[in-house]
């Protein structure tokens, strides 16, 4: 090869080759233990994020249906509260402290852990080595110690819930002094340091997952797999890699300057505070609180995008195959993707607009802020102009990849509103931005990996899950999302503000005790749904229907040339040779046409 | 390494790495990216909570002392001596991965310890400032010294500086053990059975960044 003697470094391309082939050629005996736990193949990883992921997702969820019980019958005490949760709900109630604390708890688990480790680490692993055709990840090894770091996190994160002074109770967001310092509340003691430590380890985990996923898929692309023959997967999941390495970081650092805060007497974040707990006016000077939410949103912001682009490529892929029509306007959408990942690291003070912003800069945010909604919309208009005249088949995968659109369009809109500073003075901490993160990137995002899992489980198990329970499963939750959160606008509108223990007190807000009766109800069933997705998705890896042909969706895409349960190394033989890009469908009188055939001499250009 | 490459040379067709490199080095430069973020994000809080402090200490009075010398006024000296070695550490790993090249191990062996020795001696400087420093009062929380207008001073100063200059010292201190490993492979022969040193130039990678970033905190803490 004559680029082999370009750099002086014929080893490179060499050693790079026999890492390969070592892959499929051996045949080391594989004990319990490195097969199912400290397994390096990334099929086994992938499902080790997704099961862990389901764990921290009913955990949350059932965080905020306890909450959810508080809020929406305020006046009642449950008794059986107190049998599961002893003395955070003395006497069938949860205590002001408790609420603050499952509020906290469900927003960090739900953000990090299900949405962000749970989502990327299971389809960035599953897919990447398999959509781009290499053997395994660059770094098994690496990509082995992202899960366990993600792991060790979850186990801290979980004990804090059982310490003397209970979890953190400040907020997902940890704004100091709350945060800082441990006289301020109760969860603010112990809680905290065991929360800081869990986000640690969890940045750990994030960074070595992210380093893995670019390299692979810069550098292991199969012969033929150009970045414009990828399937739009690859470059959602690709820039959600490099947005995780570029904010995490920058998060880690605040987190340290949070350390010496609490632990070294520093005043970082710390100045001119008077305790009532303890009647003490601290000495700390010349931090400012403020610079802790710029580190925070620096991250929190691309962190938005960090969840939302891979249930975009999920969805991009799953809407194409199943409309049997290419994807529109394949580089809009790759050059959206990029827009937003540029975007995402500009935007970050829209989360600050009252905090004492200057003006001025908030109008610069502002006009970054609603430019993102110029990359959305395309991505919005070429999903429906792909379904548009499309055969659909409305598998659950599909379902749940249009009902994403749906809930992003929805979501969207009201990020215009949130966007824009002026308004923001009024909305700000309401129940409207609640309303719109939810819908936007908590419930979507749960859609587009609800969509994969659907889509990709015959790949994962060899089994198909079973569709009746798919279909109830998807409506129930799509109809709850939306009755939960769309009277939250209104409630929001009205002026009626996030984080209150008890609204039955205040005269403006006792007008929603109905709705908000009406919003718990149908948080719980849509809960109950959950379980029934969780049933099918167990008891079909053992009694699912089975896949007996490689290719069940019909899809272009590599993962469906490997056998129907492709072992460490995916390919038998040879990985294929890629002549096109992914979206080949209803092309030239064929319904679809793989990306290892190679171009015919008659073909007509897509 | 001049050669012109072919014209119709894909490199971003697939089946082979668009920048002809192997993973593990495409990895240490993203790796390099997350962590030059890391320090941005510390030396940009530092800046914000400078400026919007009232007064900040004077790095000529802070940092005028030498080992030995007593009372001398001898500002920055001692910080310019530190930051003289690191560099040359710089120039000696430069030497290292160049050997490497040439597959010759005992010049990889002898530069690489003379990097070590380098990076050892800067954090034996480090830890003098900091023991002197501490003598003098300073620490976490605390500042014994004034602004540079007389009026006493936050200790905003003295939380960046431990912290800051703390966190690239970690960094120098991994940077060490990295090449002790290093050094210890190539002492073993490790990359001569593997044919390649490409291990020395990504451990010189992460020694280059980690000098490079002293060269922001110098600027920041000593300069201004």
């Amino acid at each position: 090869m004559s680029n082999d003697a370009l750099h002086g470094h014929p080893e490179v391309v060499t050693t790079h080759d026999a890492h390969h082939d070592e892959h499929h050629v051996h045949h080391h005996k594989e004990t319990f233990i490195t097969k199912y736990v400290f397994s390096q193949d990334h099929k086994m990883i992938a499902k080790q994020f997704l099961i862990t992921g389901m764990v921290w997702a009913v955990l949350g969820g059932l965080m905020s249906v306890l909450f959810r019980l508080q809020l929406g019958y305020p006046d009642q005490a449950f008794p059986w509260l107190e049998d599961i949760l002893g003395r955070w709900a003395k006497g069938g109630k949860i205590s002001a402290e408790n609420y603050y604390a499952l509020v906290t708890m469900h927003g960090t688990v739900l953000v990090f852990f299900v949405l962000t480790g749970g989502l990327s680490g299971t389809f960035a692993n599953f897919l990447i080595p398999l959509q781009i055709g290499a053997r395994d990840m660059a770094s098994p090894m690496m990509n082995m110690l992202s899960y366990w770091f993600f792991f060790g996190g979850s186990i801290v994160m979980v004990s804090s819930l059982f310490v003397q002074t209970g979890p953190f109770s400040g907020g997902w967001t940890a704004y100091p002094p709350l945060s800082a310092l441990g006289d301020a509340s109760p969860g603010s003691k112990v809680g905290m340091d065991l929360w800081i430590t869990a986000m640690a380890l969890f940045v750990v985990s994030s960074l070595l997952g992210g380093l893995n996923y670019v390299s692979t898929v810069l550098n292991m692309r199969t012969k033929g797999m150009s970045m414009t023959r990828m399937p739009l997967t690859m470059w959602a999941l690709f820039f959600t890699a490099v947005l995780g390495i570029l904010s995490f970081p920058v998060l880690l650092s605040g987190f340290i300057l949070l350390l010496f805060d609490r632990h070294g007497g520093t005043s970082f974040y710390l100045s001119d505070i008077y305790i009532a707990t303890t009647q003490q006016a601290l000495p700390n000077e010349g931090g400012s609180a403020i610079l802790f939410q710029h580190l925070f949103w620096f991250l929190g912001h691309p962190e938005v995008y960090i969840i939302l682009l891979p249930a975009m490529g999920l969805s991009s892929e799953i809407i194409s195959v199943n409309a049997r029509k290419p994807i529109f306007g394949y580089m809009a959408m790759v050059g959206s993707m990029f827009a937003i990942t540029i975007l995402a690291f500009l935007v970050w003070a829209h989360h600050m607009f009252v905090t004492g912003l200057n003006p001025f800069l908030g109008s610069v945010f502002v006009l970054l802020t609603l430019l993102i909604a110029v990359p959305s919309a395309i991505k919005v208009f070429n999903w429906l102009t792909t379904i548009w005249k499309a055969n659909i088949r409305f598998t659950p995968g599909m379902l749940f990849a249009l009902g994403f659109v749906s809930l992003f369009i929805s979501g969207g809109l009201t990020g215009i509103f949130l966007g824009n500073s002026t308004l923001d003075i009024h909305l700000h901490d309401t129940y409207f931005v609640i309303a719109h993160f939810h819908i936007v990137m908590g419930v979507s995002a749960f859609f587009g990996m609800f969509a994969g899992v659907y889509h990709w489980f015959p790949k994962m198990y060899g089994r198909f899950l079973n569709n009746t329970l798919a279909y109830i499963h998807f409506w129930v939750t799509l109809a709850g999302a939306y009755m939960i959160f769309w009277p939250m606008h209104y409630e929001g509108l009205a002026g009626m503000p996030r984080r209150y223990f008890d609204y039955s007190n205040w005269e403006s807000f006792k007008q929603f005790a109905e709705l908000n009766k009406f919003i718990s109800t149908v948080a719980i069933i849509v809960f109950a749904v959950q379980l029934l997705f969780l049933f099918n998705f167990f008891y079909s890896i053992f009694k699912g229907r089975k896949v007996t042909t490689m290719n069940p969706w019909g899809a272009t895409t590599l993962e469906w040339t490997t056998p129907i349960r492709p072992g460490h190394g995916n390919w038998v033989g040879e990985i294929p040779e890629v002549h096109r890009w992914a979206y080949d469908y209803s092309k030239d009188g064929r319904d679809f046409i793989p990306q290892t055939e190679p171009i015919g001499p008659n073909e007509s250009h897509h | 390494m001049a050669q012109a490459v072919p014209a119709n040379q894909k490199w971003w067709g697939g089946g082979k790495s668009p920048f002809n490199v192997e993973y593990g080095k495409l990895m240490m430069w993203y790796f390099l990216m997350s962590d030059a973020f890391t320090f941005g994000a510390f030396l940009i809080s530092y800046g914000t909570v400078r400026f919007s402090s009232n007064g900040w200490p004077d790095p000529n009075e802070v940092f005028k002392s030498f080992p030995g010398m007593g009372h001398a006024n001898m500002p920055l000296v001692f910080v310019s001596v530190m930051t003289f070695i690191l560099i040359m550490s710089s120039v000696t790993m430069v030497l290292a991965v160049g050997a490497g090249h040439m597959n010759d191990r005992k010049s990889v062996l002898k530069w690489l310890a003379w990097t070590i020795v380098g990076g050892a001696a800067f954090l034996g400087c480090q830890a003098w400032e900091w023991a002197h420093l501490h003598a003098e009062g300073a620490w976490w929380g605390r500042n014994p010294f004034h602004n540079f207008d007389g009026t006493e001073a936050s200790t905003n100063f003295t939380n960046f500086f431990f912290t800051i200059t703390g966190f690239h010292g970690f960094h120098v201190l991994s940077g060490v053990v990295i090449n002790i490993i290093m050094f210890i492979m190539t002492y073993r022969g490790v990359f001569d059975r593997r044919g390649h040193y490409l291990m020395i130039e990504k451990a010189g990678l992460y020694w280059h960044f980690v000098d490079l970033v002293w060269v922001f905190v110098f600027t920041c803490f000593y300069l201004f």
